[in-house]
């Protein structure tokens, strides 16, 4: 597993290849921001950033969306109204996810109402290491239909599940409880998207989708912090679930620090030299 | 605008060709003897080609049977001081040569994949890192060859020759001299006629080395050289790795002479994938067992055992993840699956892959652009494969893989072993105990668990039944040169 991992993360991605791909992880972003110090003046400038990465690279597309607090979904959902960036909101008491149902289910529909696109929920760890895929399921399966309309996306919190075997197993079941997105980190835990733990979730994607015909998506998240962890992403979702999963409908990355790495690499190609991380703003 | 709305990105890598402006190739090519390289006596040099591209990259010169007798001197004058230096002495000139080795990898590398067709990948991330590991690990042996064998007094044989094939043509150099040279004896090298470039780059490092004249010497040439050498007096042993017609034939010609002999043959190798296996892991190492290398290689998983009840599960995986392989120039760095190493070679496959078809077995084969130049072969699976076919038990040495079924444990091992090889198998299976079980009922020198043509300095390699006798690798690798006293 790590080995053909490994492998795809030895791929050589030079010249036209590293620029689309770039261009490419931009569109992809989740951009992040999950702090206790989180303002709305941050989360208005980290829009801002989301709409418009780099002005000065006018090819440089907007991410995918910005990921905040639900109790910050207000704020960034009047920011990006009509940019086609989405609003994402984690909730179910992110990011250990031990509180009661009705807190989890609350907290979804308090996202969703102030105007959230997508949620990424963390599954509870503590029933599925104690085997109770049921509770897991239902969860999931309860929080869906408090989306409403809204995207779910499902953490399965990679680093805490012990083993290949299981975190392919809470995909599976994720899956089957009806996720839209699988994803693999919180970004709080000790470890996220490793290589991996990518590549198996997404032969877990690639088998369900051929057993039931549904789609559903991937996001890396955790630890993707540079330009060639985010292009060696992009590598194994190309080489196990193929090009038509390479958009934002189907992959996401969510990381903050990653983006202005992106940028200075792709600057980086056209002027032969690499700026400092102070050319671009930081949100 | 919505993120549905835009329009999407379309991503391809892009050619990633390795640079090969650092290769110092010169145009003409001596052989390696006593320490310098000279113009071989009937003045014969013969081009060697890329397969890639069936161009000339050097001329080689070919040995005569005048050279053949020039080295073998040279090599009797050189052991008894080889063998009189202090043990650690001798490793100090195989770490040299590791650590040159080392220095020269990229050099190494790039000569490798455009001499012999193997993406850079490989030569790159296997092949010569191997080849140093192996001087690396026995130069640690030198001084402590008793414990290697059971503390027993030792001493070396001799003169040896060793003839080497063109799959691995720098690594199996690599696995034959340097317990060779550990254990003190002097040897002479023949490299495969269409992969002669590595062994003389190594006899360059030798030089520079600085190896004493004689230890080692490089004959390059083809089958009509190695006869020689097997035939001409004056040699203690012989170690082939090649085909097991031509091991024949050297068993043959050495019957009742008092040289030693080891043989590594030929293979069919079964690659068993029980049904609880890992199956994606398993398809991974399916796809590393028999398309590593263009399968050119010895102990390919080249018949695959699988359970019935995953079957059609696991053949779908594997026809995927067989459309995934990148075919193409080995010189790029994203290429997995280069060149056919010759023309002969492509013909052979050729052959054994219509007579699979007229036997009634079903074909798919990789629909993928080939270069229109050079030697190429798409990754090939056969189903509905009899064990009786000639595609299930002759070796093919191609990107060509056989399926054939089995119900249960028993089965298994009984049509693994149904083989006039016994080279290598893979047990794939996430039961330990049927994997030591299965490990042990299995009539072949390798048993991989889990994964694939993994190959480490330390651990022994060789055969059962006609795929040879003898181990290379590790403290069982040192036997094969040493003389065991008391």
């Amino acid at each position: 597993m790590e080995e053909r991992a490994a492998q795809l993360g030895r791929r050589s991605i030079k010249t036209t290849a590293k620029r689309v791909g770039i261009r490419l992880a931009v569109s992809t972003l989740d951009l992040t921001t999950l702090e206790g110090a989180d303002t709305a003046g941050k989360v208005r400038h980290l829009c801002a950033k989301a709409v418009c990465p780099a002005p000065a690279i006018p090819e440089i597309p907007s991410v995918a969306a910005v990921c905040v607090y639900p109790a910050l979904v207000a704020t960034a959902h009047a920011a990006l109204r009509d940019t086609g960036v989405r609003t994402a909101s984690v909730a179910t008491g992110f990011p250990a996810g031990q509180v009661s149902l009705e807190a989890k289910l609350r907290d979804t529909e308090d996202a969703v109402a102030a105007g959230a696109d997508e949620i990424d929920m963390v599954i509870s760890r503590e029933a599925f290491l104690a085997g109770d895929d049921g509770r897991v399921m239902q969860e999931i399966a309860r929080v869906k239909d408090a989306c409403g309309d809204a995207r779910l996306k499902v953490i399965l919190e990679t680093a805490e599940l012990g083993s290949y075997a299981h975190v392919r197993h809470a995909a599976t079941i994720a899956m089957e409880a009806g996720a839209d997105f699988v994803k693999t980190s919180t970004g709080k835990s000790t470890s996220g998207a490793t290589p991996g733990v990518c590549l198996v979730m997404l032969e877990a994607i690639r088998d369900y989708a051929e057993r039931t015909g549904r789609i559903v998506g991937f996001k890396a998240a955790g630890g993707v912090s540079t330009t060639k962890a985010a292009l060696h992403r992009l590598v194994l979702v190309k080489e196990t679930l193929g090009d038509e999963w390479l958009t934002p409908e189907r992959f996401r990355i969510g990381a903050s620090s990653v983006l202005n790495d992106l940028l200075i690499q792709y600057a980086k190609l056209d002027s032969g030299r690499y700026g400092r991380s102070e050319d671009f703003s930081r949100e | 605008m919505s993120v549905e709305s835009r329009t999407s990105i379309v991503w391809e890598y892009a050619p990633a060709p390795e640079s090969s402006d650092h290769v110092r190739l010169q145009d003409r090519y001596g052989l390696f003897i006593d320490g310098d390289f000279r113009e071989p006596s009937a003045r014969r040099y013969v081009p060697s080609i890329n397969p890639a591209t069936e161009e000339t990259i050097a001329e080689v010169a070919w040995a005569g049977e005048a050279d053949v007798q020039a080295a073998i001197e040279s090599a009797r004058a050189a052991h008894p001081r080889w063998v009189a230096l202090p043990d650690r002495e001798r490793a100090k000139y195989l770490f040299r040569i590791a650590r040159l080795i080392q220095e020269r990898s990229r050099e190494l590398a790039v000569v490798e994949t455009i001499d012999g067709g193997k993406p850079l990948r490989e030569s790159r991330d296997v092949d010569i890192p191997l080849a140093a590991a192996h001087f690396f690990h026995y130069a640690g042996w030198a001084d402590k060859l008793h414990y290697g064998v059971n503390a027993r007094r030792v001493e070396p044989l001799g003169v040896v020759g060793q003839i080497v094939p063109w799959n691995f043509p720098l690594l199996m150099a690599a696995w034959k001299l340097a317990p060779a040279l550990a254990c003190g004896n002097t040897a002479i090298l023949k490299p495969a006629e269409t992969t002669p470039l590595t062994a003389l780059l190594l006899a360059e490092i030798c030089r520079e080395a600085e190896l004493p004249p004689g230890v080692v010497s490089v004959l390059p040439g083809d089958g009509a050289v190695g006869s020689t050498l097997v035939r001409a007096p004056g040699i203690n042993k012989i170690a082939f790795t090649g085909s097991t017609a031509v091991g024949r034939e050297i068993q043959a010609a050495l019957a009742g002479r008092d040289v030693e002999l080891t043989l590594e043959l030929g293979g069919k190798s079964a690659n068993i994938v029980f049904e609880d296996a890992a199956l994606d892991q398993a398809v991974e190492g399916i796809v590393n067992g028999i398309f590593f290398n263009q399968g050119h290689v010895c102990c390919a998983g080249s018949r695959l055992l699988i359970q019935e009840s995953v079957l059609d599960e696991v053949i779908s995986k594997l026809w995927r993840r067989m459309g995934l392989l990148r075919i193409g120039d080995p010189l790029d760095k994203n290429t997995d699956v280069g060149a056919i190493n010759s023309a002969a070679q492509l013909e052979r496959i050729e052959t054994l892959v219509a007579a699979g078809e007229e036997e009634g077995a079903r074909r798919q084969t990789v629909a993928c652009e080939l270069p229109e130049r050079g030697y190429w072969f798409a990754p090939t699976l056969f189903t509905h494969v009899s064990p009786a076919h000639r595609i299930a038990v002759e070796e093919i040495f191609g990107p060509v893989v056989s399926v054939l079924s089995f119900r249960t444990q028993a089965e298994a091992i009984e049509k693994a072993n149904n083989s006039r090889y016994g080279l290598a198998a893979g047990i794939w299976t996430d039961k330990g105990a049927k994997a030591f079980e299965v490990a042990n009922a299995l009539r072949a020198g390798v048993v991989w668990q889990n994964t694939y043509n993994h190959f480490d300095p330390t651990a022994a390699f060789g055969g059962y039944k006609e795929s040879g006798f003898g181990r290379e690798g590790g403290p069982a690798g040192l036997r094969p040169y040493l003389r065991v006293l008391r």
